[in-house]
């Protein structure tokens, strides 16, 4: 009997993991899955963007002053290419929604080769950042005509964006092992959750990037 | 209630095939996706790390004997007091329940094969294997004295103890809890038997459901908040050091708002399990199904809203002080309706006092005192009295050992047929129950005047007035330590020699007993389909016994 | 079973629009920095975040075609950190409030 229930339980398409019902239910199940995954997600950022909001009422002048040392062209440009990683995530998940398996890999492997563009700019930035001893800890230096307080700025920063850029490299093993799958011809019309499901993930890390920028790089702009 | 599902009638007893014979090796159990295996992994693990919260707790009730300082030095008392904390909370209590009853029993009483994402259950059960262990390391190599609530900016600049180690297992272990969380919660939602509405689906999956809320949306915040303070102890940040501009009470804020949700991922499977007991042990439907239910619910949400309740004294504003109150005093009232559905549920039911239903009536009793010394602690006026002294110790003890650890050793006495096929022995248990109550009262009753008449907690010293009372607890101690060493010995017999279980040898409603005991790997034959209200003992036949 | 992404998938034109959406919000959120809107530079900004990330979850992450239940989860999300950053702030934003006993 117990034999019997197994081989029910092997029939149904290869994807089709055994205790689920159907392809529907486990897609179902899985999207949940990944959407509560983001919510988590959205708190671990959250506390840093709680310290981020209490310590900038807090130190207003510090804030905005050292917002203006981070360079905006790199800052906008990293915004840009970010979205249009989006973009072609989005055209990947359509591909493979589609059937349409030639775009799957191309879409892939650009959304890839943007984010690593971006991840290259972050290197700039932090390397610009030691040399102008900017790092904060034991070498940091306050910046000219600044209050002690712009070292609060550059923790937050180097923390938001260090976990922002953790995600995106992250992202992008996803985006290598989606690849591996896709050249093997796993997705179809019928079953391509693990293209949506990293899409959802990449969307995310988009949006966190959506607001860093203006909260990082923008909030002192005014004054100038 | 459902069309039952049990293994072929035919095949002897002992040769039936069922989850824990069918494969075995180590590999099999380590590389297992069962869900009731894992939940034998999560015993395992959770009943070791209880075992070392229990050796700190007994060191620190050995220091506290007599007055003086005499056994550890102040620094090493800090360690133990921590180890006891770190280990029992994040290593014992929140994965307990959860990854224990929950794992076994949220697919069998749904009807499903198994959770929504096994190979995560099983990743699970790794992070919390590994992030104790970690935390473990740090034990060893000379532990950690901030206390388990890390408080900046001591333990970010100022301690020299393995803070960074510690935080890293926990936030490990966090992951551990999240995973599980996002399990249950996916599994619930999308793979009820068909004909199980929500409505039938029994209380403990509620309470499993809530916890799930819980732990999906308050974890990460612990998690963030240790990765900062470990940043800040390596790359000097001053994110929460004063000297930095940081604001400690930012980290009071961060660290509490998951605090004290977690408190509810602790106490709230408990009430879950109680919820089951009552109303297998009275034979009688539970009464008001639909507010227990919507009262886990609303305790998982009002829990977000009072963290501020520890911040009273920390230089918090007034006036959040006062709407965290006010708020503290609401999350009391979804408690209290449980305690009254299970008084009315008992009232004129065909009561009897087997184990688990000691451990329950036990649980509604310390459970209550433990909820009205909450009430106490939310008044500000009483709390600036108290805070910080033995009355919080004894309080929140009241809750997790009088309350949780007596909801999950219910369950477990309750469950232990369905999880081993064995019955243990019923006098032995009850002599635990007892000797498990009596201990208990004995070393935190006297814990509430002492915190009343100014012991503070957390040191190893104290004025010579305290002495008698403290001498009370720790023989309380003692006996309690007894108490847990009793069921661990014939839970171990009882899968040797104790005498075979029935399927459903309690004749309780509920899909988990309309299958073999212990279940076969794939839980049931036929996908069970449900037809009836949950706990209708009034139609459930007789022949459900034996 | 309930759910299915299949009632409903963006165009390929949708997703080209909210791109070309999202470059132009960039665009303006940079522009609208450097402008001297006093006490409403802050309000803006987010505005316009908001409405990005809005843009990407409805269309590129499909929300909009998604079952409700997903809906509630991402609101559930948002309000959770809204209760995290709001109370905590209302605690800094207080503390300075004259005591009631002195009134």
């Amino acid at each position: 009997m117990a034999e019997a229930a197994r081989a029910l339980a092997h029939e149904g398409p290869p994807e089709l993991q055994h205790h689920f019902e159907n392809l529907a239910a486990q897609k179902e199940a899985v999207s949940l899955g990944m959407w509560a995954f983001l919510v988590t997600e959205v708190l671990f950022f959250g506390g840093m963007f709680t310290a981020y909001v209490i310590y900038r009422e807090s130190y207003r002048a510090a804030f905005e002053g050292a917002s203006n040392l981070l360079d905006i062209r790199l800052g906008a440009f990293n915004t840009a290419v970010l979205i249009l990683s989006s973009l072609t995530m989005a055209l990947a998940v359509r591909a493979a929604s589609l059937g349409d398996r030639r775009r799957i890999v191309p879409f892939l492997s650009l959304t890839m080769l943007l984010g690593t563009v971006f991840l290259g700019v972050k290197v700039v930035e932090y390397a610009q950042k030691f040399e102008h001893h900017e790092v904060p800890g034991p070498h940091f230096l306050v910046p000219h005509g600044l209050p002690p307080q712009s070292e609060m700025f550059f923790s937050l920063y180097f923390c938001m964006t260090g976990l922002h850029a953790l995600h995106m490299i992250i992202g992008i093993g996803l985006l290598t092992w989606l690849v591996r799958r896709a050249r093997r011809g796993d997705f179809s019309e019928r079953y391509n959750s693990p293209v949506e499901m990293v899409g959802l993930y990449w969307h995310f890390v988009d949006i966190v990037w959506i607001f860093l920028f203006p909260l990082l790089y923008l909030l002192g702009r005014h004054t100038l | 209630m459902s069309t039952p599902a049990v293994s072929p009638p035919g095949a002897a007893r002992a040769h039936r095939v069922n989850y824990l014979n069918e494969r075995y090796g180590v590999a099999s159990w380590l590389l297992t996706v069962d869900h009731k295996r894992i939940a034998i992994l999560y015993l395992i693990g959770v009943t070791f790390f209880f075992a070392i919260g229990g050796i700190y707790a007994s060191l620190i009730r050995l220091e506290l004997l007599t007055p003086a300082g005499d056994v550890f030095q102040s620094e090493t008392y800090n360690k133990l007091f921590t180890g006891h904390g770190v280990m029992m909370i994040f290593f014992f209590m929140i994965p307990g329940i959860p990854g224990v009853l929950g794992n076994f029993l949220v697919p069998l009483m749904i009807g499903a094969k198994d959770v929504a994402f096994p190979r995560l259950n099983l990743l699970s059960w790794y992070l919390f294997a590994i992030g104790g262990l970690t935390a473990l390391w740090a034990v060893v190599h000379g532990g950690v004295d901030t206390g388990w609530t890390f408080y900046t900016p001591y333990s970010t600049v100022y301690s020299n103890s393995w803070v960074v180690v510690t935080a890293v297992g926990i936030f490990i272990a966090g992951f551990s809890s999240i995973l599980t969380g996002l399990n249950f919660l996916v599994t619930i939602h999308t793979m009820r038997a068909p004909g199980m509405s929500w409505m039938r689906m029994p209380l403990f999956c509620w309470g499993m459901y809530a916890t799930a809320i819980i732990q999906i949306l308050g974890t990460p915040v612990i998690a963030i908040t240790l990765l900062l303070v470990a940043a800040e102890r390596l790359f000097h940040l001053g994110i929460f050091d004063p000297a930095q501009g940081g604001d400690p009470v930012l980290f009071q804020h961060l660290f509490w708002f998951y605090s004290h949700p977690a408190v509810y991922i602790m106490v709230l499977p408990a009430l879950a399990v109680i919820s089951e007991l009552v109303t297998a042990f009275a034979r009688k439907p539970i009464y008001g199904y639909k507010f227990i239910a919507g009262s886990s619910v609303a305790i998982a949400v009002l829990s977000f809203l009072v963290w501020g309740h520890h911040m009273f004294v920390s230089g918090q504003s007034v006036y959040a002080g006062l709407v965290f109150s006010v708020l503290s005093f609401m999350v009391a009232i979804p408690s209290a309706i449980k305690v009254f559905n299970w008084t009315a549920t008992l009232y004129k039911g065909s009561v009897s006092y087997q184990t688990p239903m000691l451990y329950a009536l036990g649980f509604i009793g310390l459970f209550t005192l433990g909820g009205l010394t909450g009430l106490f602690l939310a008044a500000i006026g009483i709390d600036v009295h108290v805070t910080d002294t033995y009355f919080v110790v004894a309080h929140f003890h009241y809750i997790m050992v009088g309350g949780t650890i007596m909801g999950y050793l219910g369950g477990l006495h309750y469950w232990w047929p369905k999880i081993s096929g064995k019955l243990y022995p019923e006098y032995w248990s009850r002599v635990s129950a007892w000797v498990i109550f009596l201990g208990f009262n004995l070393t935190f009753f006297p814990q509430f005047i002492l915190g009343y008449l100014g012991m503070p907690r957390r040191y190893h010293a104290y004025p010579e007035e305290f002495q008698v009372l403290n001498v009370f607890s720790t023989a309380g101690a003692s006996i309690l330590g007894v108490g847990y060493l009793i069921p661990l010995v014939y839970f171990f017999w009882s899968m040797r020699y104790g005498k075979d279980a029935a399927d459903n040898p309690w004749g309780a409603t509920g899909l988990e007993w309309q299958t073999a005991s212990p279940p076969p790997t794939e839980n049931f034959a036929e996908t069970p389909v449900v037809t009836g209200k949950p706990y209708d003992y009034a139609t459930v036949a007789e022949a459900a016994l034996g | 079973m309930s759910d299915d992404s299949t009632h409903g998938h963006p165009t390929l034109s949708a997703y080209f629009g909210v791109f070309a959406a999202l470059m132009l919000l960039t665009a303006l959120t940079v522009w609208a920095a450097f402008q001297h809107l006093g006490i409403w530079n802050t309000p803006v900004a987010l505005a316009i975040a908001v409405t990005k990330a809005i843009l990407v979850a409805l269309i590129f992450m499909h929300l909009r075609y998604s079952a409700r239940l997903t809906a509630i989860v991402v609101v559930a999300s948002v309000a959770w950190l809204a209760i995290l950053i709001l109370i905590t702030a209302s605690d800094y934003l207080t503390r300075s409030w004259v005591p009631i006993y002195q009134r």
